[in-house]
């Protein structure tokens, strides 16, 4: 079956552009959107949202591969981004990262049904290091030890990013 | 007066969950400098910014009065765009402003917009920031339903659109003419300038870009006056600075403070000195794309001016005793940059804190220009043969001269953000770097990359 747009997302879209003099400036918004409604984007949910803003195929996928936030294979329900930049990599960043590869039996990249781990640069969080953000909550100023108690409260209470959208 | 510690400009409301709501913040007299702006001639609102010394708080410190004067004189289309995809490693304010306080930065945009003549404005916010997408929306949607924005803003006559842009994650998109395209829907490739984004910016039309600190700053320019703003800084640039520091301090944080007060004070007497009583090695002043001080330098003060030109800051060579040349002649010494200040201690390995920095140039780089694209990977690839004892003779030269060759030959000044701190760590911290080397050929018989493991973290 070909993907399509919500009713709710069309409406959304719809008032997005109002905002600006074409179609064109919606495509992250869009995308954003055709994530949340079809986890991921594959070929065709990229066909959709190229139709739906009257875009070429190729632009829409040329700038759904530019950013690191839209993926085009499934993820889990939370994405942890843990950062490591310096002031997080100062204060034992890489062993909270190894504290949640392990914690979720997963390698940085890898996903399963309720985590996506990705390694991320700095989340202007840097005064809390090392910071961990998923979705909407913040983990300040972690320590490897806290790492199965994170996993365990985002299990019982996700925090999608798709949320927000 | 200047500023002094307990000076407090956009920092007011820290820690005061009621004031992101619209009723707080106009109880607390929010909303009036507004009021007061509309009254006056947009020329003389850019006027008062121009004598306040405000300058830039994204990163090049330009003086935004200057810049606002820029536009082309009765140009129909500007707009004025906020950058809030705060991004640079170490840099942790405009988030936390936006959290607390962001209807100071509604006030600002909007007066600002008034000034400028723009009336489709937008803030682009980094998509990573979900709670603060949340946040900045509800208060764009408080500030429509009570007339600041919109068709006839409190009755003016202006009209101001304000729309919340969320970008998808990509640190080069903080660079604003790749903001603009970014914006435009595309992907975030920087533009060639000139023409400046103030002449041909978003759509093809004027456009002012400002930070979400510079912004927030407006309003108290506007009450006060710009003289009093001036008055409250030091020489050319007026106001307080927001730093943001972490790293190796008993107390990170994000403070506002006196642009006087000096590296040390700031660490001693702000940040409740350093951790596990361990002394300073070295500081990066304002974010990872500039040049390192070490432990001699911290009695610099914060400020712009001072960390560009004072003389106790060594210059950065490209080789031993050759002095990297910005142009003319001038010497590079550091920048205040972002504010990001991360400061580290004598035990840190220097090798694997500038491995990861030009890892993370190199994963951010746009790919446009050849020197930026593969000259940060090469940075990035032989600092990590340094970190696991695999270091060549010849190593140091060979990072410092890629260093060169990416810098002024790029199309937008990522090359440089890698290229500077590149150079400023072998400068500041040649000795570790040869250590690192010596120790690599006397164990070269049996290279350990576990080493590596143990120091930056994880080996590749
Ligand atoms: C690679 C790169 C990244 C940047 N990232 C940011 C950023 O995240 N936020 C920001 O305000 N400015 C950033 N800047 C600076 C902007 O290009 C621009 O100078 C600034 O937003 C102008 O606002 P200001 O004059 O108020 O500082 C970046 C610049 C470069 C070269
Ligand atoms: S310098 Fe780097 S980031 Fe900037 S345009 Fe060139 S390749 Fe892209
Ligand atoms: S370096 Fe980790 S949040 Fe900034």
């Amino acid at each position: 079956m070909t993907p399509q747009f919500s009713a709710q997302a069309k409406q959304k879209l719809d008032a997005l552009r109002q905002r600006y003099p074409s179609s064109q400036p919606v495509v992250l918004a869009a995308l954003h959107l055709a994530q949340k409604e079809h986890g991921d984007l594959r070929d065709d949910v990229l066909r959709l949202v190229a139709e739906t803003l009257e875009l070429s195929y190729a632009h829409v996928y040329g700038v759904a591969t530019f950013y690191t936030m839209f993926r085009r294979t499934a993820g889990g329900t939370n994405t942890l981004r843990v950062c490591t930049n310096i002031s997080c990599m100062l204060r034992g960043a890489y062993d909270v990262l190894g504290a949640f590869e392990k914690q979720l039996g997963l390698r940085v990249g890898q996903a399963n049904a309720d985590f996506t781990l990705v390694e991320e640069e700095c989340i202007a969080a840097c005064a809390n290091a090392p910071a961990v953000v998923c979705g909407t909550r913040y983990f300040l100023d972690v320590t490897p030890e806290q790492v199965a108690g994170i996993v365990a409260e985002l299990k019982a209470e996700p925090h999608p990013e798709s949320e927000v959208v | 007066m200047p500023a002094d510690r307990n000076t407090r400009l956009v920092t007011r409301n820290f820690g005061n969950e009621r004031a992101r709501q619209i009723g707080s913040y106009e109880e607390a007299g929010g909303y009036q400098a507004l009021r007061k702006a509309l009254a006056m001639q947009p020329a003389d609102i850019v006027a008062e910014v121009k004598a306040s010394n405000l300058r830039g708080r994204g990163g090049a410190g330009f003086p935004t009065g200057v810049k606002w004067g820029f536009l082309p004189k009765g140009a129909p289309n500007v707009h004025l765009v906020c950058n809030a995809d705060e991004s640079e490693p170490g840099t942790c304010k405009d988030r936390e402003l936006i959290y607390w306080d962001p209807h100071l930065l509604i006030e600002g945009m909007v007066m600002s917009a008034y000034a400028l003549g723009a009336v489709h404005n937008y803030i682009y916010i980094r998509g990573e920031m979900m709670r603060e997408v949340v946040v900045l929306e509800r208060a764009v949607a408080e500030a429509y339903e009570r007339g600041y924005l919109g068709a006839n803003v409190l009755g003016s006559g202006f009209r101001c659109e304000l729309t919340v842009h969320r970008g998808a994650g990509a640190y080069i998109c903080g660079e604003e003419t790749a903001l603009l395209n970014s914006l435009e829907g595309k992907r975030g490739w920087p533009r060639l300038k000139p023409p400046f984004p103030a002449v041909k910016g978003l759509f093809g039309e004027p456009t002012i870009v400002n930070n979400v600190e510079t912004l927030m700053n407006v309003p108290f320019i506007i009450a006060d006056g710009g003289p009093r703003f001036a008055e409250l800084g030091v020489g050319r640039s007026g106001g307080t600075r927001i730093v943001c520091v972490s790293g190796h301090v008993n107390k990170p944080g994000v403070y506002e403070l006196p642009m006087t007060i000096t590296f040390r004070q700031l660490i001693d007497e702000v940040c409740g000195g350093m951790w596990k009583g361990r002394a300073v090695k070295g500081v990066i002043p304002g974010g990872s794309s500039m040049p390192p001080l070490d432990a001699d330098e911290l009695d610099v003060p914060v400020e712009f001016d001072a960390l560009m030109t004072d003389v106790r800051i060594k210059p950065v060579e490209v080789g031993r005793g050759t002095f990297f040349d910005m142009g003319g002649g001038k010497q590079l010494r550091t920048m205040a940059g972002s504010g990001g200040i991360v400061v580290f201690d004598e035990q840190t390995d220097v090798v694997a804190l500038c491995w990861r920095i030009m890892a993370f140039y190199h994963h951010e780089s746009c790919g446009q220009c050849t020197p930026c694209r593969e000259g940060t990977g090469w940075l990035e690839k032989i600092c990590k043969r340094m970190v696991d004892g695999q270091g060549r003779a010849g190593d140091i030269d060979l990072l410092a001269s890629i260093a060169v060759g990416i810098a002024g030959n790029t199309i937008c000044p990522l090359g440089e953000a890698a290229a500077w701190p590149m150079l400023g760590f072998l400068t500041k911290f040649r000795g570790d770097f040869e250590a690192r080397l010596r120790r690599a050929q006397e164990s070269h018989a049996r290279p350990a990359p576990g080493a590596a493991a143990a120091v930056a973290g994880r080996p590749q």
